[in-house]
């Protein structure tokens, strides 16, 4: 059970504004019922370039409706310029705090709310795109957005990251982008906290090393082959040669070669040595497949 | 407000007569049962006597009992007792659909080293015995396959499936939580190596549950200690719950057929009157070969820990496999694996009743289910109006 506070279930169980303006000024559409929360709002101006009203529609939980809801009281008597730096932030204090979990939902209600503006300020002709290119294939979210949740609430973890703009919450694959993102953004903020990322570099004894490239297969390789039906064996190493398996809907697949270099290689010579080279043990895998 | 239970999949009530019949073993007869005096000798034979009523509830011998903490606990002894019995055998076999006790213990194991297949349902939750069939081979240590699933109720075909396993050799675990006392067992005439229970899914108390461990299979102990459980579960037995477990198979063998049919009939008619009261929605799942206490519901274009808050408002509890209900991003990995397009996973509602439900909880919730789900619609984007 969600510890609400009292106005989120206030504003959910007594939505203020609910529906949408017939000729707005600015339309905002985000988020896609794949995505289990999507948001439509709309506004009109008065003859002052003020927000005299806006509405909105929403499909999401309860937290998702609420902070529609107080979104469209936050903003109505603002000018574009004040509805503009509207933050998140402001959306989650203005009804007590959100559960960590769901701050997602008042980023939210940040994006439909700078959709809308854009819609307005292109006279209505653009309507919300993805920007720049996306990091969480899941849900479809962009680097320029994470670091712009990072940024508005001083985010320094991956599952911070995924609390507020859900990537890396779907197969997990992008948790490793994400923490660079991070690392790039906070610098000396993470030094002080502890890293669990292994110190590349190190001279790896063979034991260290096997452990490293199991791990780095299980935590940043297996999760992505995972969502697509797919899956990975480590079958040996020899000094620098890494041999594995693809298996499931990768061992069929006609792109075996592309993940074999840009996923698997790339990841163990990122987490573990550069030196490494991938091969595909494909008569091994075979071999075990009659056994 | 009072109170309408519709989430029996989740816990269970414990029933009076089980409350009554553990309440000594608190204050009065607190005895150790492994000790060697009367005082705690007596408990032993309660333990004993606990241990012959849920046999006889399966239809087993009263030593294929172990007594472990719960469903999550058999499960996980089951299989990892099985796999280091089997030590030369690196494969297990398993579904998309198990519950998280099974599924992310299979899945840990992969990053051992094992090697692990997970079989598929289609869209009706019904499972994939061809793909099941080619995937048993010598490498296979275990197969582990729920009995019913808890999402949805649809229940497998499992002594079919347990034949085809065990005459391969290889030894066949269900976990059975969700079954037992809903679905007729008799493990005397089953196939089945190892089976789990749990007692809070059957009106006896959280904390105890049951490893069914067929005469002769070999499994190597889980938990390390004493020698209770006949060496095979160390620690001592949690006196309460075991005597609660018996008592609440017994209750669950003498009124097998009369609650089941009462149940039964609750529960289609709750889904009827949804189905015919609400647009937008469906069932989920076989409801061909289905627990009769449980109903998987669809609603379009809502969300569902909104509809489940609503209903809350009335004292309803149901459950949901909306992403937002669990705390993952993700909705149900039951629903998504039965290919249910995301806008009804979101927005489903599971309803699983119990023999202390009555026919006007039902009359209720059939009058104030339909507003709620209209009152979401309008709320909407994806509805036009």
């Amino acid at each position: 059970m969600w510890e609400y506070t009292d106005k989120v279930r206030d504003y959910f169980f007594n939505p203020r504004n609910v529906g949408e303006i017939e000729n707005a000024d600015g339309i905002g559409e985000v988020g896609s019922l794949a995505c289990g929360d999507a948001l439509k709002l709309t506004f009109k101006l008065d003859e002052k370039g003020k927000i005299a009203d806006a509405r909105f529609k929403t499909f999401g939980c309860a937290s998702a409706i609420a902070s529609s809801s107080a979104l469209t009281e936050i903003i109505k008597g603002m000018t574009l310029e004040e509805a503009a730096k509207v933050t998140n932030k402001d959306i989650a204090d203005f009804l007590g705090g959100l559960p960590e979990q769901k701050m997602h939902c008042s980023v939210m209600g940040r994006e439909a709310l700078e959709a809308a503006i854009e819609n307005y300020r292109t006279g209505g002709t653009k309507k919300h795109q993805l920007e720049g290119r996306v990091v969480c294939v899941c849900f479809g979210v962009t680097e320029k957005e994470i670091e712009r949740v990072i940024r508005d609430n001083n985010l320094t973890t991956v599952d911070e990251v995924t609390n507020y703009c859900k990537a890396g919450g779907g197969c997990g694959g992008c948790k490793g982008e994400i923490e660079k993102i991070i690392q790039r953004i906070q610098g000396d903020k993470l030094k002080e906290k502890a890293k669990t990322a292994p110190a590349k570099g190190h001279k790896l004894t063979n034991i260290q090393k096997i452990q490293l490239i199991q791990e780095t297969i299980n935590e940043q390789i297996r999760p992505t082959l995972r969502a697509d039906g797919g899956n990975i064996d480590l079958i040996d190493v020899d000094g620098n040669k890494v041999v594995v398996a693809l298996r499931g809907m990768c061992a069929q697949c006609a792109l075996a070669n592309i993940t074999m270099r840009d996923l698997v290689e790339a990841k163990l010579r990122e987490f573990v040595s550069d030196e490494l080279v991938v091969e595909e043990a494909k008569d091994l895998a075979d071999e075990q497949g009659k056994k | 407000m009072k109170t309408i239970y519709f989430d029996n999949n989740a816990t269970t009530k414990v029933a009076e007569e089980v409350l009554e019949e553990i309440q000594p073993y608190f204050c009065e007869l607190y005895g150790n049962p492994s000790s060697m005096h009367t005082f705690g000798g007596q408990v032993g034979i309660k333990i004993r006597e606990a241990r012959e009523k849920i046999a006889a509830l399966l239809g087993c011998e009263p030593a294929e009992i172990i007594f472990t903490a719960g469903g999550t606990e058999s499960d996980n002894t089951a299989i990892k007792g099985t796999l280091a019995a089997y030590p030369e055998k690196r494969k297990v076999i398993t579904t998309r659909v198990e519950h998280p006790a099974v599924l992310s213990v299979c899945r840990e194991l992969e990053n051992q080293g094992y090697t692990l297949v997970e079989i598929g349902v289609d869209k009706y939750g019904r499972l994939d015995l061809s793909q099941l069939d080619e995937q048993l081979d010598e490498e296979t240590a275990i197969v582990t396959i729920m009995f019913a699933n808890n999402e949805t109720g649809v229940i497998f075909p499992i002594e079919k499936i347990a034949e085809m396993v065990t005459a391969k050799g290889i030894v066949f675990h269900t976990d059975a939580v969700q079954a037992v006392g809903k679905v007729p067992i008799n493990l005397s005439e089953s196939g089945i190596d190892l089976l789990s229970l749990s007692g809070h899914k059957l009106h006896a108390p959280k904390g105890v549950g049951v490893l069914f461990v067929r005469k002769g299979t070999r499994l190597t102990p889980f938990m390390l200690g004493g020698h209770q459980e006949g060496g095979r579960r160390a620690g001592t037995e949690n006196v309460p719950g075991i005597i609660g477990l018996g008592k609440a198979c017994e209750l669950a063998m003498c009124n097998f057929d009369e609650e089941n049919k009462k149940v039964k009939y609750l529960r289609d008619k709750l889904e009827k009157k949804i189905l015919e009261k609400c647009p937008d929605c469906m069932v989920n799942g076989d409801t061909e070969n289905r627990l009769p206490n449980t109903t998987n519901i669809s609603f379009e274009f809502i969300e569902g820990e909104s509809i489940l808050l609503m209903l809350d408002k009335f004292g309803i509890c149901a459950s949901s496999g909306s992403a937002c209900t669990s705390g993952s991003l993700e909705p149900s990995h039951v629903l998504r694996a039965m290919g249910i397009p995301y806008t009804a996973a979101h927005g489903s509602i599971r309803f699983s009743l119990s023999r202390y439900n009555t026919e006007q909880e039902v009359d209720f919730t059939v009058e104030k289910l339909p507003p709620i789900i209209s009152r979401l619609r309008e709320l909407s984007p994806f509805v036009a109006k």
